[in-house]
């Protein structure tokens, strides 16, 4: 298993995050080590997305802070630009840019923001297209391609920036049923490959056979953190045990 | 000459002949007026609509946020002003203005172009802004997410796609300009209407001339239009795709509407 050792990437301390005057999210503390695959589960409503938006400031948090390789993203004279690079996020509604073709989509922010020359930018955005599968779609718009088929051009568009971790937010709950299975195969093929993923998943059969780490959200607080046979044979709080018994029962 | 027994169309056709070469410097400049007013009433457009689609808090720092405010507030009444009033005394105020205030005599060509942009600018800017809103917001967040600066994901993806959705607005502005110009004739700029009024003038054969014109305008208006749409076509790109060949899969092509997806 994963060293406990390993370097934290990623470290979240004491974040909250109000809107208004809605709480939604409240002393939240966790950390994302180099190699992990960590899932956040929880219901619908408890937080998640705002978690993680709030780690790579689509959000703004409240309170609290984010620390990358030990310094805070919100520091004076820290490059906000690169962190994101380096922070990879795919999204529930795949967003890829709409005016691009699959391939443009993974070349853009190579060339935008890390300076790679076209040829260079090409190369490794089919190398991580033809990882996904996707690379004899690298001519199609995205309005032509499927749900799986988008998220895994999503998918290429992230590493394609060579990311040190990888957020997914509910990357497979936008998908038709039949097209659920591409995407959770890519997925567990990079979490094998050692990439550090942190994915907010409804999918409980990869939180449990893939993660090294669940951490359970509710109502904006992390209720329980654990290794996945814990969380899913004998969890600590009853809380989590109800959420369990609930999803796992439909 | 035709005389006073003269029919309809011999008038017609007098005035084609003797006319011919000046009511198409009249219309070329109509056109040019037109299509230059757009083009620089869109440039000004995406200016002013980027800047009031900024997003702006106070926590990004106070001399910033209360600058982006003033700024907006002088361009939200720019727009409602030229909004609000006809162009055709803006024409006026702007043209005769210009002589009394600052004592410049601005060449009535120029005016004409400074006038139909300022104009046309007004309108796009709403336009543009609207575009700018219609984009799905996780665009702009996707591009965000993976370093690019605000600047950057609005040059590369939003706009690239705002304009899009406004180019049926844009040539709609266009068609209007090509007919509206004809108010610059108040500050005797030669375009169709100017050079028709002085045709008719001479003759008092107001009816025939002015039938004539119509049908200039018609054909340049109608022209654009179709040109425009098939412009608008061009632009969405192929709706077919060639699939990317490989050792084992030779190139095809697979054929798909617009909006449907190919498996
Ligand atoms: N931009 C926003 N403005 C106001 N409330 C929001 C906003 N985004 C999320 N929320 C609220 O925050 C709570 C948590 O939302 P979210 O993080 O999306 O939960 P989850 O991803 O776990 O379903 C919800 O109650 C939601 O209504
Ligand atoms: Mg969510």
């Amino acid at each position: 298993m994963i060293d406990n050792k390993a370097e934290r990437i990623i470290e979240v301390r004491h974040l909250s995050k109000s809107f208004g005057d809605h709480e939604v999210l409240r002393d939240v503390d966790f950390s994302v080590r180099k190699g992990q695959v960590v899932s956040i589960i929880g219901s619908s409503g408890s937080g998640k997305s705002t978690l993680l938006r709030c780690m790579n400031l689509l959000e703004k948090p409240s309170g609290g802070e984010v620390l990358y390789h030990g310094k805070s993203i919100r520091g004076e004279g820290f490059n906000l630009q690169m962190y994101r690079a380096h922070v990879g996020m795919v999204f529930q509604q795949f967003n890829l840019f709409a005016n691009m073709t699959a391939l443009e989509n993974c070349v853009v922010g190579q060339m935008k923001v890390l300076k790679r020359s076209r040829t260079e930018a090409e190369n490794t955005a089919m190398e991580y297209l033809c990882k996904v599968g996707m690379d004899v779609y690298v001519k199609a718009k995205p309005r032509q391609l499927s749900g799986g088929q988008k998220q895994r051009v999503a998918i290429a568009r992230a590493l394609s920036m060579n990311p040190d971790v990888l957020l997914f937010d509910e990357p497979t709950s936008a998908l038709d049923p039949e097209m659920v299975g591409e995407v959770l195969a890519v997925m567990k093929d990079l979490a094998s490959s050692g990439l550090t993923m942190l994915v907010v998943t409804h999918e409980m059969g990869f939180a449990r056979d893939v993660c090294d780490r669940v951490v359970f959200m509710d109502g904006g607080v992390i209720v329980e953190s654990n290794t996945p046979e814990v969380i899913f044979t004998n969890p600590e709080q009853p809380r989590t045990r109800e959420f369990l018994a609930r999803i796992l029962e439909n | 000459m035709p005389n006073a027994q003269s029919g309809f169309f011999e008038w017609v056709f007098f005035f084609v002949k003797t006319y011919g070469t000046l009511f198409l410097q009249g219309a070329g400049t109509t056109l040019l007026i037109a299509l230059t007013g757009t083009i620089v009433g869109f440039i000004i457009g995406l200016g002013v609509g980027y800047v009031r689609a900024m997003p702006c808090e106070r926590e990004d720092g106070a001399g910033r946020y209360v600058l982006l405010k003033i700024v907006r507030t002088i361009l939200g009444v720019y727009i409602e002003i030229f909004r609000s009033t006809p162009m055709i005394v803006q024409a006026m105020v702007i043209f005769y203005g210009m002589a009394s205030v600052f004592h410049i005599n601005l060449p009535h060509l120029l005016a004409g172009f400074v006038i139909v942009s300022i104009n046309t600018g007004a309108y796009l800017s709403e336009i543009v802004r609207g575009g700018i809103q219609s984009v799905d917001p996780g665009q702009q967040e996707a591009a965000l997410a993976i370093g690019m600066t605000y600047g950057q994901s609005m040059l590369n993806v939003v706009l690239p796609q705002a304009i899009r959705n406004i180019l049926p607005a844009l040539g709609n502005e266009f068609v209007i300009n090509i007919k509206d110009t004809s108010v610059l004739n108040v500050i005797s700029v030669t375009e169709l209407f100017f050079v028709s009024k002085s045709a008719a003038g001479t003759y008092f054969k107001y009816f025939e001339v002015f039938f004539i014109t119509s049908c200039v305008y018609f054909v340049m208006t109608f022209t654009v239009t179709r040109l425009l749409r098939w412009l608008e076509k061009k632009m969405d790109g192929p709706d077919n795709y060639a699939i990317h060949g490989s050792q084992s899969v030779p190139d095809v092509e697979l054929i798909g509407r617009g909006g449907e997806r190919i498996d």
